[in-house]
């Protein structure tokens, strides 16, 4: 059980910088991803929470002792690894039981922890194979009960299911979020994949090029994203970005696009100059009455949705409606937006403006 | 199986293969078991011609190989009979055995200045590759570089500064001398054989095991080593082979207190230079240790001499 703090924490390899000064705040048993594209400094986050890298500065505060230079054998913490890292020389058995020797634990009590961890994970079967032969979502369960067999206070885990094939991640998914509803510790899962993050995490980080974008619960993330980057990264497709110049004062509930006038959530801050309207798929309704016009471009069938790609002269916009609805490319249309769900951005900086919508999300991520 | 493949070698490839490689052995081994042969042939038949390759064994050799004799009077012969089946053979000749040679403790020598010195390479080449391998050691590359550059001239370049400096700090004609001067050519050749081997051991294996609680050095000793043994087979079978056949530093700075086999091996051809079924003994039983060594460390070794081309 345990808090995790992380503060301006920030990693230079030489002169260039995997991690600029990030912060966040991992509740105790809280299911916390580390959500960011390939490169973005996930691994080497976690890698010091572990005590595997030195930040080059910043805190890091387990159970609220700052632990930022304490070796990793004394955080109490279990790490599985991308490539589990089993133990090539020696079997199940002792893979699972190698922390606990560490330990000086008796051997009568390994023998019967190491079991208790088998039979959580179903994998009573296979504990005197040797590692080499097993099948990924074996090692994989493996690795997981080699970390749980401690009972660490919390538990790292670095793309634990990039290794695995498709229809195998989802199911270890499933076992893996049921594992941490049972046993509560707090876990730290690192992921390049929106969906797995949005699906199995309590809260979730956003990273890019070193950088947290955003932190907070998946949903607040999706509605109402800080950066142009997380309204991007997270959702397929992912939001819309009508650009346009223009500018508002404070309080202002209305932009000017082209000769319609939109509907947006009540701003908080003024803004001038090149500017985006950020509005997601199923978000969009066609509605031919519309002032603001598009073009169909494409659409493609989902089954009980159907994604229509429309040109409109503030750039593409795809949108998510019924099946049902007949739309032919070519067709002209009306494009119409749901005022309580819009988000505007400031091209430039590439960040959301406040506005009475989202400021309570802003406020604290 | 007669189907067409295109990576499975046809019959007739490989039975050609399999003959190529057979007639490379024999010819390989053929000087070897030569020498073997000569060393159970009696002095008249290893120098007959022409040669002879059946011929009445004989343990004349090895007898000769491991004692001194002296002629004897035939009143002498009548006074002391033959009581052991190597007394018997000296006497046959008219000789009687007076002491054991030294052939023995130049063996000794050649084992603890060997394998000693294949110690000490392997041990301290293990540590500095993984240092080498781990650690962010500044100029790394330039230490990588001037410790290969140790090998670029053949050692005897520099004999006689050596020469001069055992005798001055007194090493010359000592094991410590051999050992020391032994790896000190091999150790390069080890740090970099063993950087190649402990860089494809992923660094996670040490990383869990210090998240498991385990000290660096622990993970060292119990993670990096089991999976480095491959490579440090072959390392050390490298080293031995160097040190163990090494010849002209062991004529230069050894005499009789730490020298090895290879020097005194000529010298046992006596003073008639036709002894040569004990000089064929004695390199038969010199071949052994390392024959042994490389056997028992030969599933070890095809893995090892593709030094990491091939991938696990
Ligand atoms: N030991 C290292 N030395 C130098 N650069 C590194 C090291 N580890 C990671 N990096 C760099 O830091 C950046 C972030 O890496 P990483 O944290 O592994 O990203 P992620 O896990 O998000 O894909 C990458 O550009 C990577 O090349
Ligand atoms: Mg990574």
């Amino acid at each position: 059980m345990a808090e995790i703090v992380i503060e301006n924490i920030r990693k230079e390899f030489g002169a260039f910088t995997a991690v600029q000064s990030s912060s966040f705040r991992i509740e105790d048993g809280e299911f916390f991803m580390l959500l960011g594209p390939s490169g973005c400094g996930k691994t080497t986050t976690l890698r010091m929470i572990a005590g595997l890298e030195l930040p080059t500065s910043g805190q890091i505060y387990i159970d609220g002792e700052e632990v930022g230079r304490k070796p990793a054998s004394q955080r109490d913490i279990a790490f599985v690894f991308q490539m589990f890292a089993l133990y090539p020389h020696m079997n199940v058995r002792r893979n699972i039981s190698y922390p606990l020797v560490s330990q000086g634990m008796p051997r009568a009590l390994i023998r019967e922890k190491v079991a208790e961890v088998a039979r959580i994970l179903g994998i009573e079967d296979i504990l005197d194979r040797p590692v080499g032969g097993l099948s990924g979502g074996d090692r994989q369960r493996v690795a997981l009960g080699r970390a749980i067999v401690r009972n660490p206070k919390c538990f790292l885990m670095d793309e634990p299911l990039g290794a695995l094939d498709a229809e195998f991640r989802e199911r270890m998914a499933e076992e893996l979020r049921a594992l941490h509803d049972r046993m509560g510790a707090t876990t730290v899962y690192v992921t390049h994949d929106q969906l797995e993050a949005m699906q199995m995490g309590d809260k979730i980080v956003v990273m890019n090029h070193g950088v947290v974008e955003q932190f907070g619960v998946p949903q607040d993330l999706y509605d109402w994203p800080a950066t142009m980057f997380v309204a991007q990264f997270l959702g397929s497709p992912p939001m819309n970005f009508l650009r346009f110049d223009g500018q508002f004062a404070p309080g202002s509930a209305s932009i000017t696009l082209g000769d319609a006038v939109i509907e947006v959530p009540p701003q908080r801050e003024g803004a001038q100059g090149a500017l985006a309207l950020g509005v997601r798929p199923e978000h969009v309704r066609l509605d031919d009455s519309a002032a603001l016009r598009g073009h169909v471009i494409a659409a493609e069938y989902l089954g009980t949705t159907q994604i229509v790609t429309l040109s409109t002269p503030q750039g593409e916009v795809k949108a998510r409606i019924p099946a049902s609805r007949l739309v032919r490319p070519g067709q002209t249309t009306g494009l119409a937006f749901d005022a309580r769900t819009l988000t505007l951005f400031d091209v430039a900086g590439g960040r959301a403006l406040r506005s009475a919508a989202n400021e309570r999300v802003l406020a604290d991520g | 199986m007669s189907s067409y493949s295109i990576t499975e070698p046809s019959r007739g490839m490989k039975w050609t293969a399999g003959l190529l490689v057979v007639a490379y052995a024999l010819i390989t081994l053929l000087p070897l078991l030569w020498i073997m042969a000569t060393g159970f042939k009696s002095t008249n038949d290893a120098i007959a011609y022409p040669p002879k390759v059946f011929f009445e064994p004989t343990l004349e050799g090895y007898v000769n190989l491991f004692t001194i004799q002296n002629r004897a009077s035939a009143e002498q012969l009548a006074e002391n009979p033959a009581t052991t089946w190597y007394d018997r053979i000296v006497q046959d000749k008219g000789m009687v055995i007076s002491g054991p040679s030294r052939f023995g403790e130049m063996f000794m020598n050649s084992v603890i200045i060997g394998f000693g010195s294949t110690f000490l390479s392997v041990v301290l080449g293990t540590l500095a590759a993984y240092a080498f391998s781990r650690f962010r050691v500044p100029l790394k590359d330039d230490l990588m570089f001037f410790i290969l550059s140790t090998r670029m001239m053949p050692p005897i370049a520099v004999a006689i500064p050596i020469f001069l400096m055992f005798r001055a700090v007194g090493l010359s004609d000592t094991h410590a001398g051999m050992i020391l001067l032994y790896t000190a050519v091999n150790l390069s050749l080890a740090v970099w054989l063993l950087k190649g081997f402990i860089d494809e051991i992923p660094r996670e294996y040490e990383e869990a095991a210090l998240i498991d609680g385990y000290t660096r050095f622990q993970a060292f000793v119990k993670v990096v080593l089991p999976q480095a043994a491959t490579g440090i087979a072959s390392t050390a079978i490298f080293c031995l082979i160097f040190a163990w056949n090494e010849y002209a530093f062991a004529v230069l700075l050894t005499s009789g207190n730490a020298q090895t086999a290879p020097p005194f091996i000529p010298t046992i051809i006596g003073n008639t230079g036709r002894d040569w079924p004990a000089v064929a003994a004695g390199a038969t039983i010199f071949l052994v240790p390392v024959m042994v060594f490389t056997i028992l460390l030969r599933k070890h070794l095809l893995r090892g001499i593709t030094f990491g081309a091939v991938r696990k």
